[in-house]
């Protein structure tokens, strides 16, 4: 019985996908990504009780290390567009369209 | 599976909140929710190594450094109703809708068939068995890794980083300024005076009493002020006195009611 936790890890990631971009906030949309990286490890540890070897769960250490790393530096940049414009929200961050 | 049907719909429902709810605190706290949920189903599924490092790593560090930088850069700051894009809103919703249907009719016509199991994988230990994994086929990837954290903290560091544009105030620097204040404006140099006790507060809402019965409005904190939470005195004396003639009134039925009883009893 696999398929049902497959099922959950798609769901989950396209209402992460839903909420990057229906979100204004740049901390909510960072959380959706978050929400996204957390259904590809259900479903890389599910692969991995599928086919009976360790590798998926090893990919999904990973991805936990990887995902680490991109929060501490993401929330440090949305830190500093706070900084310089007292904002959070991904609309008023639009100087490269004029 | 008894654990993933209770999960599976409170996780669900938690994701759909961080689509509907408005503030950012609660966003977190639901995906707090989804991110426990999601390590009881590592552990329900043989992977009890990952179970502990998704509660530390990521229910532990991450999601209290979402936490930490929602305090820091404003509770309130809630979404901006505003679309930029006329019809982005639903054409993501629609979009993202025909994605989850797209995936979940996918995984379910793929016929991913029955677990093989991890008993045999996980022979000697879970933990063990990942370490053989990890420090033989995967050694590589996991010496850049640490190059990978060692950039993300160098990152990090360097776009918290603010330049000095002005000099560090010191204490004498500070002690030198409220003299010049006295010299140039007359301001006090000295403490501000302390609040002031009335019969029944001592808060820090109470203003001090001037020689002249005024109440003065330095003595109280300007954030009460601003919010109107100072006490007057005229206030505090009218209670007094209703709480006088609450026991005044006390005082008067007791006796009586015990000397009547009294009487009974003889």
């Amino acid at each position: 019985m696999t398929t049902p936790f497959i099922a959950l890890s798609a769901i989950l990631f396209s209402i992460g996908a839903i909420g990057v971009l229906i979100r204004r906030n740049a901390i909510v949309v960072f959380m959706c990504v978050e929400l996204m990286l957390n259904a590809t490890n259900l479903s890389l540890i599910t692969f991995a009780r599928t086919n009976g070897n360790l590798e998926g769960q090893v990919a999904a250490f990973f991805v936990m290390v990887v995902a680490a790393a991109e929060v501490v530096v993401g929330l440090a940049i949305i830190m500093t567009i706070f900084r310089t414009r007292r904002s959070a929200s991904v609309d008023d961050a639009s100087l490269l369209k004029y | 599976m008894t654990a993933f049907w209770i999960l599976a719909p409170i996780m669900v429902l938690s994701a759909l909140g961080l689509l509907f709810v408005r503030k950012a605190v609660h966003c977190a706290l639901l995906l707090a929710v989804v991110m426990i949920s999601l390590a009881i189903l590592y552990a329900v599924q043989e992977a009890p190594f990952l179970f502990a490092v998704q509660i530390i790593v990521y229910t532990g560090a991450i999601l209290m450094l979402f936490l930490f930088v929602v305090m820091l850069i404003g509770v309130d700051a809630s979404d901006s109703i505003v679309e930029t894009i006329p019809g982005q809103r639903i054409g993501a919703a629609v979009l993202g809708l025909a994605l989850g249907a797209l995936l979940v009719i996918g995984v379910l016509q793929a016929g991913i068939g029955t677990a093989v199991g991890l008993s045999e994988a996980n022979e000697g230990g879970n933990v063990q068995a990942i370490a053989k994994v990890l420090f033989s086929e995967n050694v590589y990837a996991f010496e850049v890794t640490s190059a990978l954290l060692i950039t993300a903290a160098l990152g990090a560091m360097v776009l918290a980083h603010r330049e000095r544009l002005f000099p560090k105030v010191t204490q004498a620097d500070q002690a030198k300024q409220r003299m010049r204040d006295y010299a140039e404006t007359g301001k006090h140099p000295g403490n501000l005076p302390a609040p002031g006790t009335f019969a029944r507060h001592n808060s820090v809402e109470t203003p001090a009493l001037l020689p002249d019965g005024t109440a003065s409005s330095a003595s109280v904190s300007r954030v009460l002020l601003a919010r109107g939470d100072v006490r007057n005195a005229e206030v505090a004396a009218a209670e007094f006195d209703d709480l006088v003639q609450a026991q005044l009134e006390d005082a008067d039925e007791a006796p009586t009611g015990s000397a009547s009883q009294s009487k009974e009893d003889v």
